[in-house]
């Protein structure tokens, strides 16, 4: 992460794919595997626990779509109602069954994964524009299936309300459990994603994305690996609705419509596509944007303004700069949040000369 | 480089200077704070964009006259664009701030929420987003629907059409035009019991999200199933559409009654204007039109600070719905504070002043609420107004209906939690 070396000095393939390349490296991750995991639940309020997890959750989304959109080029504007189908599935194990979490989490990612190889299947004939929106019409198809057939909707308004998960008798309660117990899935998540892109299968999926009939040529099954992008994608999603249903205490259809998918799609393409660390960047940005520019414009207009005009305009004034920011950071760096940082990184590289 | 990092080390730090300040300069002593959130960007902008401001008015009102024991209000908001997360966001920012009382806007946040409302003991009303269910106080402690909910107005429609029919329903024909969503389809086992009770037949016709397009429900309802009676809950601008579909068919308006989501001033504006909806029965939870005190009294508070009436002002139905959501708020403080003796204000003090709300009706703008610690729902009361001229004119006095059904359902969406 802050590493830097001063110049190439790999001799194997193994170095060249280890994922810590140098020593200090190791450190530096286990400097903010200590910041976050041990410090932070500690030092922090309630409040800012909460922004925390809300991002946390939004990484594992974001890293599921990245997956697909970013290593395998297949585009997607499902990803809400795959979050919704793991958010279900987990629900109606933990009312119906008593399941605990380590069971109803990878149970909902799996149904999540199933369904959206399902929806991968046209991605074989279609690409680009039109996989986008087969895709949309699997985001509206699952949403109608959830709120008019009971047996998965359940529940008042098509809301399942889910207990706290709870680790050998102690109810995951606090803010700070919750922060450790979606941390955990979190690292999961990103340590996954790091090793899948440098396995075989990984390497097939950016074969595939940067030009994929030269991919077929060389012997990827192309139809096995788009399924498997769909999968893994899915997997992910249904993971972090599951993780988003245990946070909110509640599986409701309305937290994963159309803009959600959106969302996911906006931190995919800020963050950086084909980047672990530009989805993290991108779900962080996405989430706390607003929140910051929130405090930002009341902080100033406070001064100013009274508090009922003040709520009047901060919401309006609040998407125009989220949205001029997007386009600023888009800009300055087409390729993302995640490219932006490798420029300052190699920047730092050779600073103070600049040769 | 050098330089550039100076100058924004001092910008961070004039900044956090200037934080600092506006934090002192806000604390003040004999402070409640009311978490105010809201959807003025979302789905529901139309109503958020009247509702909440008009909660804000009501509050700043309180504030100026010294209505609340020497405490004054204070209200901040936090817009959450009718999304779940930044709700959650906003619950716990306005925890921090020491918030006992949330007027929660809409039915998923209500839903994310419940549980931390529970555990961290802080009262939310929401009325017309909640659950249903909620009405029971047993089950959601710190959830305070306080309006009519859907299993209600369901009761209350079809009681309001047998009056019409001369007392008796035997043999009519009903028709339930819904929006297709979970909202939409909640009141459906009330209509179905209230069937069996009341002998008349009962078709429903579903929308479908946009909801824009609605010719072929209406000429099914008006041409082939010739109701002698329509319920329509509709959202968004499916309303608007649906009153033109019904004057193009020549459907009689005074034979449709809208539950509360489709009885705004906006769905008869977008409909074509008030002639063109002459007869259409809206039902309200809060007193429709102008004529009631405090309005005026808000209206003369804008004038006194030399400041223009604002516009929203004359979305009678919106705004006096924010009016009544903040007094029954203002109300249940008000009653806390009696009992509290001067300590601090907890969200239980809130809850026991919320539960002794008996007859407190603003002139006619409130219902004839009695809030208890099992029925947070205050009786399920409604108002039906009808479109004759250029306004509302009250048909019915506040009324209710059906309670014993109303709450067999309510027991019967408990069970399916």
């Amino acid at each position: 992460m802050f590493h830097r070396e001063s110049g190439v000095f790999k001799t194997s393939y193994a170095a060249d794919m280890a994922l810590y390349p140098l020593p200090i490296a190791k450190w530096a991750v286990a400097a903010f595997a200590g910041l976050f995991i041990a410090i932070a639940p500690l030092t922090l309020g309630e409040y800012d626990l909460s922004l925390l997890n809300l991002c946390l959750v939004a990484i594992v989304g974001a890293l599921g779509l990245n997956i697909l959109l970013g290593y395998t080029g297949q585009i997607s504007i499902g990803q809400g109602a795959f979050m919704s189908v793991g958010a279900y599935t987990a629900a109606n194990l933990i009312v119906h069954l008593g399941l605990p979490f380590w069971i109803t989490i990878p149970a909902g990612g799996l149904m999540a994964a199933l369904i959206g190889t399902l929806v991968g299947i046209p991605s074989l004939r279609i690409k680009g524009i039109y996989l986008a929106i087969a895709t949309l019409a699997a985001q509206l198809i699952i949403e109608w299936t959830i709120n008019h057939v009971h047996w998965i909707s359940g529940g008042i308004q098509a809301s399942i309300e889910i207990p706290r998960p709870s680790l050998f008798g102690h109810v995951l309660a606090s803010e700070a459990d919750i922060y450790l117990f979606l941390m955990f899935f979190a690292v999961l998540a990103i340590v996954a994603t790091l090793n899948l892109v440098r396995s075989r299968i990984g390497r097939a999926f950016i074969a595939i994305r940067d030009q994929d009939v030269a991919a077929e040529i060389i012997g990827i099954n192309i139809f096995r690996y788009k399924l498997y992008a769909f999968a893994i994608s899915s997997f992910y999603a249904g993971v972090a609705g599951v993780l988003e249903s245990y946070y909110l205490g509640i599986a409701n259809y309305e937290q994963f419509q159309l803009d959600v998918s959106i969302d996911y799609l906006a931190m995919v393409i800020i963050g950086g596509l084909g980047s672990v660390l530009g989805s993290i960047f991108g779900a962080v940005f996405v989430t706390l944007l607003p929140i910051v520019t929130r405090w930002a414009l009341e902080a100033a207009g406070g001064m100013f303004l009274t508090e009922a005009n003040l709520a009047d305009l901060v919401p309006h004034l609040r998407l125009v700069i989220f949205g001029a920011l997007i386009i600023f950071f888009l800009i300055v760096e087409p390729d993302g949040l995640a490219r932006l940082w490798r420029n300052i990184r190699s920047y730092f590289r050779v600073w103070p000369f600049s040769y | 480089m050098t330089r550039i990092s100076t100058t924004a080390l001092a910008l961070m730090a004039g900044a956090a200077a200037w934080l600092g300040l506006a934090a002192t300069a806000a604390a003040q002593e004999k402070k409640i704070v009311i978490g105010v959130t809201c959807d003025r960007t979302g789905p529901t902008q139309i109503v958020g964009t009247v509702l909440c401001p008009a909660q804000h008015d009501y509050f700043d009102y309180v504030n100026a006259n010294h209505l609340l024991d020497g405490y004054t209000i204070d209200h901040p908001e936090i817009e959450t664009g009718y999304k779940v997360p930044p709700a959650v966001e906003a619950y716990q920012r306005q925890k921090q701030q020491g918030a006992i009382i949330m007027p929660i806007y809409g039915t998923p946040q209500t839903h994310a929420l419940n549980e931390r409302l529970e555990q961290d003991k802080i009262v939310a009303t929401t009325p017309g987003f909640g659950i249903a269910a909620s009405a029971d106080g047993q089950k959601y402690p710190y959830l305070f629907p306080i309006a009519a909910s859907y299993f209600s107005q369901g009761a209350a429609a079809v009681k309001f059409a047998k009056d019409q029919a001369g007392g008796s329903l035997k043999g009519k024909k009903i028709a339930y035009i819904y929006y297709d969503n979970p909202a939409g389809t909640e009141p459906i086992p009330v209509l179905k019991d209230l069937q069996n009770l009341e002998g008349f037949e009962l078709r429903t016709f579903a929308v479908p999200p946009p909801g824009v397009e609605l010719t072929a429900q209406v000429l099914d309802i008006t041409q082939r199933y010739k109701a002698d009676f329509v319920i329509s809950h509709l959202f968004g601008r499916s309303p608007s559409v649906s009153i033109k579909e019904f004057k193009a068919n020549g459907y009689p308006l005074s034979k449709v009654i809208a539950m509360v989501w489709a009885s705004g001033e906006a769905d008869i504006k977008a409909a074509g204007g008030w002639e063109v909806a002459q007869g259409y029965n809206t039902m309200q939870f809060a007193g429709a039109g102008d004529n009631y005190p405090i309005r005026q009294k808000i209206k003369a508070m804008y004038e006194k600070a030399g400041k223009a009436v604002p516009a929203i002002m004359d979305n009678t139905v919106y705004y006096n719905r924010g009016l009544f959501n903040a007094a029954i708020e203002v109300e249940a403080l008000s009653n806390a504070l009696k009992s509290a003796n001067g300590n601090a204000l907890t969200g239980t003090d809130v809850k026991k002043g919320m539960e002794q709300i008996h007859d407190f009706t603003m002139d006619g703008l409130v219902p004839p609420l009695q809030i208890t610690p099992t029925d947070h729902e205050g009786g399920g009361w409604v108002r039906i107004f009808r479109v004759e001229g250029n306004g509302f004119v009250p048909v019915t006095d506040w009324f209710n209906a059906y309670r014993d059904i109303v709450w067999q359902q309510v027991k019967a969406a408990e069970q399916t939690q």
